[in-house]
């Protein structure tokens, strides 16, 4: 889910392909209009780390390759 | 979607199948357990299981948060809603849980009680204050994903002072269930190493699941939930025990850290207290699993507030969940699975979550074990 919009009362818009929902974000620090999160039950649960998702990718791809 | 697409690539799954099949040893099988049915769901969702290695299996383990919710407390939950003057808020999958007698939630709102599905617990605190003649009884349940956003209600509720708003408090904790498995391996299960689950642990961290490793030598590997999360997982499980190593490690960095968020666990650490024990359907009564409300908050514990007691009830005795639930029988061993029992008419617990194994097993392969019977 990113985030498009934050609003008062520690709460903020996010965005699922273009289906949109208020969101509680009491519960994680500094988040920014753009970040990813991990949403659960209405409240994000944690912020996506974007060099952690492109690394684990990596890893992905490159196992993926040793067989052929 | 960014950080899901990607993440569902069937190419690159199929080039990891290939070469987990290289590294999978022939003369050993690979017994997995993944403790969350956000996983038994993708792993059936997206035929995770056709992959992998015919030595390599998937054992389906209790994380459904409706599954091991015992038959007791539903009961109870239907008494509570029952009082005229309680308005019961609940997540929408507890709904069709079946209860004693042929009961549901569903079916008690029908008869009458009030009880309304909300998508979060600030649903509830706002129902609370819109209907202040009303009591608000807030049905929660799951593991540590869902203990801070009820936290944060009970804290809310007693920022704005609402006197109508009140937690049964059903939370119970993921490490302890874990611990009650391995305790009991042996009886029916055996299990090389574990799925480790995702949201569950973006919250707790890495660290609590140390034991595992550490006391009863299997490996873990905490998860993402799209299929190649999974399918990667699987590979570091192989990866551990092809060199005898038993470790912790997290395949979910972009949303898991060492330590968790800090945030939720201070919250539900301020509001609740470990409960001495707790009942599991399928795992029995398992010590300090679950958590109940300090007395500090005590005027918002519904179970307090309304002396709700527990029924001793039993599940239907020829229902499998709780067998399922330990990984001691998968949903086809059941001989109500697919007949009597259906996601339109369940009869137990695990066909009604779509994290259930029965529900996912159903949903995506019931012609396979179809032809598995026959």
């Amino acid at each position: 889910m990113r985030i498009i919009e934050l609003l008062p009362e520690q709460m903020a818009k996010v965005s699922l392909d273009g289906v949109t929902k208020a969101i509680s974000v009491a519960l994680v620090d500094d988040v920014c209009v753009g970040d990813y999160v991990i949403l659960h039950v209405g409240f994000a649960l944690s912020k996506v780390d974007a060099q952690e998702a492109e690394r684990t990718l990596a890893m992905i791809r490159e196992f993926a390759g040793t067989s052929s | 979607m960014k950080y899901v697409d990607e993440y569902r690539d069937g190419e690159l799954a199929r080039g990891v199948a290939r070469s987990l099949a290289a590294i999978a040893q022939s003369d050993r099988d690979y017994r997995f357990m993944e403790f969350c049915g956000g996983h038994t769901h993708a792993i059936s969702r997206y035929g995770l299981e056709d992959l992998l290695p015919p030595n390599v299996r998937m054992i389906h383990g209790p994380g459904c948060p409706v599954c091991v919710l015992p038959i007791g407390r539903i009961d109870a939950a239907i008494a509570l809603a029952r009082n005229p003057k309680v308005t019961l808020c609940t997540y929408a999958d507890l709904m069709r849980v079946p209860a004693s007698g042929g009961m549901s939630l569903i079916k008690a709102k029908a008869a009458g009680a009030d009880i309304r599905m909300v998508y979060s617990t600030l649903d509830a605190i706002r129902i609370a204050e819109a209907e202040p003649a009303r009591e608000v009884a807030f049905f929660a349940i799951g593991f540590e994903t869902t203990t801070p956003p009820t936290a944060l209600a009970i804290r809310l509720a007693a920022q704005k002072k609402l006197s109508n708003f009140s937690v049964f408090c059903n939370h119970v904790l993921t490490p302890a269930a874990m611990r009650a498995i391995l305790a009991s391996e042996g009886e029916g299960v055996e299990i090389d190493g574990f799925v480790g689950p995702s949201h569950v642990s973006a919250v707790i961290g890495v660290r609590p699941y140390r034991f595992v490793a550490e006391q009863f030598g299997k490996p873990i590997v905490i998860s993402g939930f799209e299929p190649l999360d999974v399918m990667q997982s699987i590979v570091m499980l192989v990866q551990q025990l092809n060199e005898r190593r038993c470790e912790v490690e997290n395949q979910y960095g972009r949303a898991v850290t060492t330590d968790g968020n800090l945030k939720a666990q201070a919250e539900v650490a301020d509001i609740f207290e470990l409960r001495d024990s707790f009942e599991w359907r399928g795992l029995g009564e398992v010590p300090s699993s679950a958590l109940r409300l300090r007395d500090a908050y005590g005027a918002y514990d519904a179970e307090r507030r309304f002396s709700v007691e527990t029924p001793n009830a039993k599940d239907n005795p020829a229902c499998e969940c709780g067998a399922i639930l330990r990984g001691a029988k998968r949903p086809h061993d059941c001989k109500l699975f697919g007949t009597v029992c259906t996601p339109e008419t369940p009869m137990g617990s695990c066909m009604v979550s779509s994290e259930g194994a029965c529900a996912a097993q159903w949903t995506y392969r019931r012609f396979e074990t179809q032809r598995i019977a026959s």
